[in-house]
């Protein structure tokens, strides 16, 4: 049964098999990826979400885009926007927008480190295998990108109206972004699933 | 005709959602839970209730989708003007100062993209009620591409944190979030939790040939 596989979008079974470096495996039936073979998965992840945590520290601590009208500079970080949500009696939209760019982002990144390293060292703590879980939970939530998009978008609109300065935190931003993709993309869940078998 | 393909549910296999590890289905343990021996998570064979449960958010999401349109999603307050705008106000600005591209981003991601998987959701849900045999392959694909898509529609939202957040010149220019954004990230995230809450295996059981038989047994 080890070697069986269900396709989780048609639960048809399959034999797994090994896969050259960089293959993909499908579902004969209905097409979904059922696994790839990732080269140095847990490492790659690791340097990867090592460097999107200092980046993240960036993009929050330092200013984001500062907006001139004549004399008057509104200097903003990435988290001004929640606040002024927040002030303005709109904390259902604050919240969302501050899970979805925020926290959940920032609960993705350390909880891999916390998973991953581990891993690494070969130590097995306490209910590991529920955390990973919980942390793969919040991946849909994590909307950087779109954020990114959001940003290219507000600035398309008051260009017109008054200069508009990036900051330190845009580009740590934008950096963020394709970090985050890089590491999504190298990460193998099923090697970190078969690892943390307590079973095995 | 060819043979039935073997799927996990008539082998008495169990796919776990979250680790995607078979194990064996209990054969007495209908109404027990049973939880993955690797990951903890609750097993089901399928998504439990699933199309009751995605048809209660397509209804709740095509109720909000009303709101989030027709009232305004910012304010803008001007030198004592105030001016409201919608999402669609806000997409006809772009397009009349030319600005095409981002007009385009704008009415995809907040206007066609929702309703499309509003659509494309209660379309997928009717046909598994029908039980339809119509292109499985495809009708997977359209559930993949609902699933992908969902989360772009949040950049509107994005739009206002961020003119809120810079234009707060005081009686020169202040923006303010208005009523129809609390609506419309309603739908983004209803929408989301809909496409999360189908199974699209539920596709390829109407494939199955003693379909109505187990359903009763």
């Amino acid at each position: 049964m080890k070697s069986l596989i269900a396709c989780h979008e048609c639960d048809l079974l399959h034999q797994s098999q090994p896969l050259p470096p960089g293959g993909t495996a499908r579902c004969i039936r209905c097409g979904a990826v059922l696994y790839r073979r990732k080269q140095n998965s847990l490492d790659r992840v690791l340097a990867l979400t090592v460097a999107g945590l200092i980046l993240f520290i960036v993009a929050n601590a330092f200013p984001f885009l500062t907006f001139r009208l004549e004399a008057q500079i509104q200097e903003t970080n990435l988290i001004t926007g929640v606040i002024e949500l927040y002030r303005q009696g709109m904390w259902i939209i604050a919240g969302v927008v501050l899970l979805t760019t925020v926290v959940l982002p920032f609960l993705e990144l350390t909880g891999t480190l916390f998973v991953l390293v581990p891993l690494k060292m070969r130590w097995r703590p306490w209910k590991l295998a529920l955390f990973f879980r919980t942390v793969r939970s919040f991946r849909p939530w994590g909307m950087m990108e779109v954020f990114m998009i959001g940003i290219l978008v507000a600035a398309v609109k008051l260009v017109k109206m008054a200069n508009i300065i990036p900051g330190i935190a845009l580009y740590a931003f934008m950096i963020l972004i394709f970090i985050l993709a890089a590491s999504a993309a190298a990460l193998d869940p099923h090697i970190v699933w078969q690892t943390l078998d307590k079973r095995s | 005709m060819k043979p039935a393909p073997l799927t996990a549910m008539r082998a008495s296999l169990v796919s776990c959602h979250s680790c995607h590890l078979l194990c064996k289905a209990a054969p007495a343990a209908q109404g027990l839970s049973m939880s993955c021996p690797r990951c903890g998570a609750q097993l089901h064979s399928r998504k439990p209730n699933s199309i009751a449960r995605t048809w209660a958010l397509i209804i709740a999401a095509f109720i909000f989708y009303l709101p989030a349109n027709v009232l305004p999603i910012t304010t803008v307050i001007s030198l004592g003007k105030v001016q409201s705008d919608t999402i669609m106000s806000g997409v006809i600005y772009f397009v009349k100062s030319g600005s095409w591209p981002i007009a385009l981003v704008i009415f995809v991601a907040s206007v066609f993209v929702p309703l499309l998987k509003l659509f494309l959701l209660t379309f997928l849900l009717i046909s598994v009620q029908r039980k339809s045999q119509w292109r499985p392959k495809d009708r997977t694909r359209l559930y993949r591409i609902t699933e992908a898509v969902g989360r772009w529609s949040m950049v509107d939202i994005y739009v206002v944190t961020i003119l809120v957040a810079l234009v707060k010149l005081g009686s020169l220019a202040t923006i303010e979030a208005g009523p129809g954004a609390i609506f419309f990230a309603g739908v983004v995230i209803i929408t989301m939790f809909a496409a999360m809450s189908f199974d699209p295996r539920l596709i390829w059981d109407a494939q199955e040939p003693n379909d109505e038989r187990r359903k009763q047994s």
